[in-house]
């Protein structure tokens, strides 16, 4: 089994899918000739030509509206935003469009599309290259939100959102690309969208997170591990919708939950996950329902110092974890 | 410079308020860590209350004879720099560390009685008393994991149990609230004196009730000839004295031969438990040593396995500390069986009340001199009554009789000859 990077787990799963069924495209801004400024679609111009792999104006705007329209139409888009900071241009189309038709057409229409965009910061990129928008679509019926925490997830996933017959928007963190390598099986697997995963067992706290936090709560349980401290944790994996299901009995698992987002606190996903709790675990709590998320400020500081007071590491949520342990 | 609060400590696992006795400090005192700053008296125990701080102390805010309950403010005290001690205490204290020598940081049960929604549903559907578990978590919080592991170790304190043993010595003993709440208040008329009844003398008072009520007493007597033991005592205690530095009692001889009859009848080293009796494997003997109007009952660690003179140092030991009011809570608990010592005040026959919960207690009375009839004549012999109260739930007459004819037996075969204090 190979050895690859978050970044590789991507790109390996587009070209798979671009193999086995050709409707599947991609389009975006560099993505071709460059291939792609992190290097996402990297060799899929030369595999595939100039007709399945778009580079497009700088509107993207455009670049969903194209995507959703040939959707509907059968084709399989794979749009990609250079940075989920652009997004925002696209919202009108993702929101109002993509994600209503099918309701709007009563079930004649659907719109396959996946938008990929890179999100979170820790990498000095400052505003329009750092922020989460998750939580802006995270409340959208008709849209489903992947966020993948590890290259094994990357790709089982990307391939399900391909896949998939309704838009998915899927963000991957742009300091995992390079960060996180791991073994993925060179054969074609695919990851359920709505299934929240287990990554580590535990009995004393329960950390629910998703996205790179995730991989910051596994290397914090592992020190905590060494005073003692049991943490369970469960990679949402899929942010909208939520795996109730799954949330539920991690959180009844120990009682004492730790919500971990990169996004600001007030209204992130992580408050929805905690509703879910509240209104189904009380009688098996045993602390208040915790959350450390980024401060309520516009994600992200400049400056380095600042960055890193904005931002979820590994020290704060080994500390939070540890807080909640003893209370 | 920082204001810290002194809290009432926490003196003993089952102890929930203490009356502060006196003050051994005044406002602007210089106190160190550590130094006594009051006198507190419990239920159980008199102690002393150590500063958790050096400073001074600016404020006493409970009065002498004010009876405070554990964790709650007594006085204030000014520090010097942060109050970074306090913060210390709370956060470093992760490990389980023994509760009773940790005064400083076991004080803080400030989140003994938050439950979370966990532990109430847990100790309702497993009827657990959360009143006798401890908490692990911060503050003395008891945590879901706590209820978890005591379940699982099948330990668990119930409710019920305890209720029912309540509502039976209420149903039992009606008396019993007249200690505390007389129905008809006697009055007081000039010249009387109103002693209040509070800390050691309520706990008897308590004690004796619940002995007398629940505990169906018999009583019997055999007389003992120990005058060969007399004659071994006063050839030893000179010398004994002189080397020990402390007085060869006979009062230890006769703690050695009860230690070693209960061996052999385990039956009277026994608690009655409801559905069972349960036996115990350690011979603790408690001692009753009274102290103006105050009785107390330390506890003589496996007597079975110590000499006479191990003995009469630690009936030296505790019957001091019990003078000087510094018996602590380790000393007077584990008695499984009482001895009590009714001769050293003349006494020749008594009926002991039984030290709740133990199955018996035995009275050694006055040894005096009588003329007894022996050998086809008269004989001027020291002679003692032994007088045994028993629970007549758990012993009968029989086992008894038999224990105590072995009593007698050890100590009239005890003489210089096959006897040694060491």
């Amino acid at each position: 089994m190979p050895v690859m990077s978050y970044i590789q787990a991507v790109t390996q799963a587009m070209r798979e899918e671009m193999q086995r069924d050709e409707k599947v495209f991609v389009l975006g801004e560099d993505v071709g000739k460059k291939g792609g400024v992190f290097k996402a679609t990297d060799g899929l111009y030369d595999e595939f030509g100039e007709q399945r792999v778009i580079d497009t104006p700088l509107a993207e705007s455009a670049i969903a509206g194209v995507g959703i329209g040939a959707a509907m139409y059968g084709m399989r888009p794979i749009a990609e935003m250079q940075f989920a900071d652009f997004i925002m241009p696209a919202v009108n189309q993702i929101i109002s469009e993509a994600s209503r038709i099918r309701y709007r057409s009563n079930n004649d229409w659907s719109c396959p599309i996946t938008i990929r965009a890179p999100y979170g910061g820790g990498v000095h990129g400052a505003l329009y290259h750092s922020q989460s928008v998750e939580a802006v679509f995270a409340n959208q019926p008709g849209l489903k939100i992947v966020m993948p925490s590890n290259p094994y997830d990357a790709k089982g996933l990307l391939k399900a959102a391909i896949r998939d017959e309704d838009p998915v928007l899927f963000f991957e963190h742009k300091r995992a690309y390079r960060l996180l390598k791991e073994e993925v099986p060179e054969d074609d697997y695919v990851i359920p969208i709505g299934k929240a995963d287990v990554k580590r067992e535990g009995d004393d706290i329960t950390v629910i997170t998703y996205g790179l936090c995730v991989n910051f709560a596994l290397q914090a349980a592992e020190k905590l591990e060494e005073e003692g401290i049991s943490t369970h944790i469960l990679d949402l994996r899929t942010v909208y919708p939520l795996d109730q299901e799954a949330i539920i009995e991690a959180a009844k698992k120990t009682g004492k939950v730790l919500l971990v987002t990169e996004d600001n606190k007030e209204g992130s996903v992580m408050s929805e996950v905690s509703a879910i709790i509240s209104e189904n675990c009380l009688f098996d709590l045993d602390s208040p329902v915790q959350r450390l998320a980024g401060p309520d400020v516009p994600a992200m500081p400049y400056a380095h110092t600042m960055e890193k007071f904005f931002m979820v590491s590994p020290d704060k949520v080994e500390a939070a974890m540890r807080d909640l342990a003893e209370f | 410079m920082s204001v810290e609060k002194i809290t009432m400590p926490q003196l003993g696992e089952s102890v929930t308020e203490g009356t502060i006795s006196s003050w051994l400090v005044g406002v602007g005192d210089q106190v160190n860590k550590y130094d006594p700053i009051a006198e507190v008296m419990t239920d159980k125990v008199n102690a002393e209350v150590p500063s958790s701080f050096t400073g001074k102390i600016t404020e006493l805010v409970a009065n002498e004879g004010d009876t405070i309950e554990v964790g709650e403010l007594i006085c204030y005290i000014e520090v010097e720099g942060s109050s970074d001690t306090s913060s210390d205490a709370g956060s470093s204290n992760s490990d389980e560390q023994p509760k009773e020598e940790t005064n400083e940081e076991s004080k803080d049960q400030s989140m003994k009685k938050r439950y979370s929604p966990a532990v109430l549903k847990m100790a309702q559907e497993h009827d657990i008393d959360l009143n006798q578990v401890d908490g692990s978590g911060r503050g003395g919080r008891i945590t879901r994991k706590d209820l978890e592991k005591l379940i699982q170790s099948d330990h668990v304190p119930s409710k019920s149990a305890s209720k029912q043993e309540k509502s039976q010595t209420e149903s039992f003993a009606t008396p019993q609230q007249d200690v505390s709440k007389p129905a008809d208040m006697p009055t007081t008329q000039a010249g009387d004196v109103e002693v209040p009844v509070s800390g050691v003398r309520k706990a008897i008072a308590q004690n004796m009730v619940k002995s007398t009520t629940e505990i169906p007493h018999a009583w019997m007597m055999v007389e003992v000839d120990v005058t060969e033991l007399v004659n071994m005592r006063d050839e030893l205690k000179d010398e004994f004295k002189r080397k020990e530095g402390f007085s060869l009692t006979y009062f230890a001889f006769f703690v050695k031969a009860v230690a070693q009859a209960l061996k052999e009848f385990p039956e009277l080293n026994s608690t009655w438990a409801g559905d069972k009796i349960i036996q115990k494997q350690d011979i603790n003997l408690s001692i009753a040593v009274a102290n103006d109007n105050q009785l107390f009952v330390p506890v003589i660690k496996n007597a079975d396995e110590k000499s006479v003179k191990g003995i009469a140092k630690d009936i030296v030991d505790l019957a001091t500390k019990a003078r000087n009011g510094k018996l602590t809570n380790d000393d007077m608990q584990g008695g499984t069986f009482t001895v009590n010592n009714t001769g050293s005040f003349g006494s020749v026959q008594s009926m002991g009340v039984i030290n709740h919960p133990q199955a018996a207690i035995l009275q050694v009375e006055s040894i005096v001199k009588r003329p007894v009839y022996m050998n086809g004549m008269f004989a001027a012999r020291d002679m003692v009554n032994l007088c045994l109260s028993l629970d007549h739930r758990i012993l009968d007459g029989l086992v008894c009789g038999n224990f105590l004819s072995r009593v007698k037996e050890i100590l009239e075969n005890m003489s210089k000859d096959n006897t040694s204090v060491y």
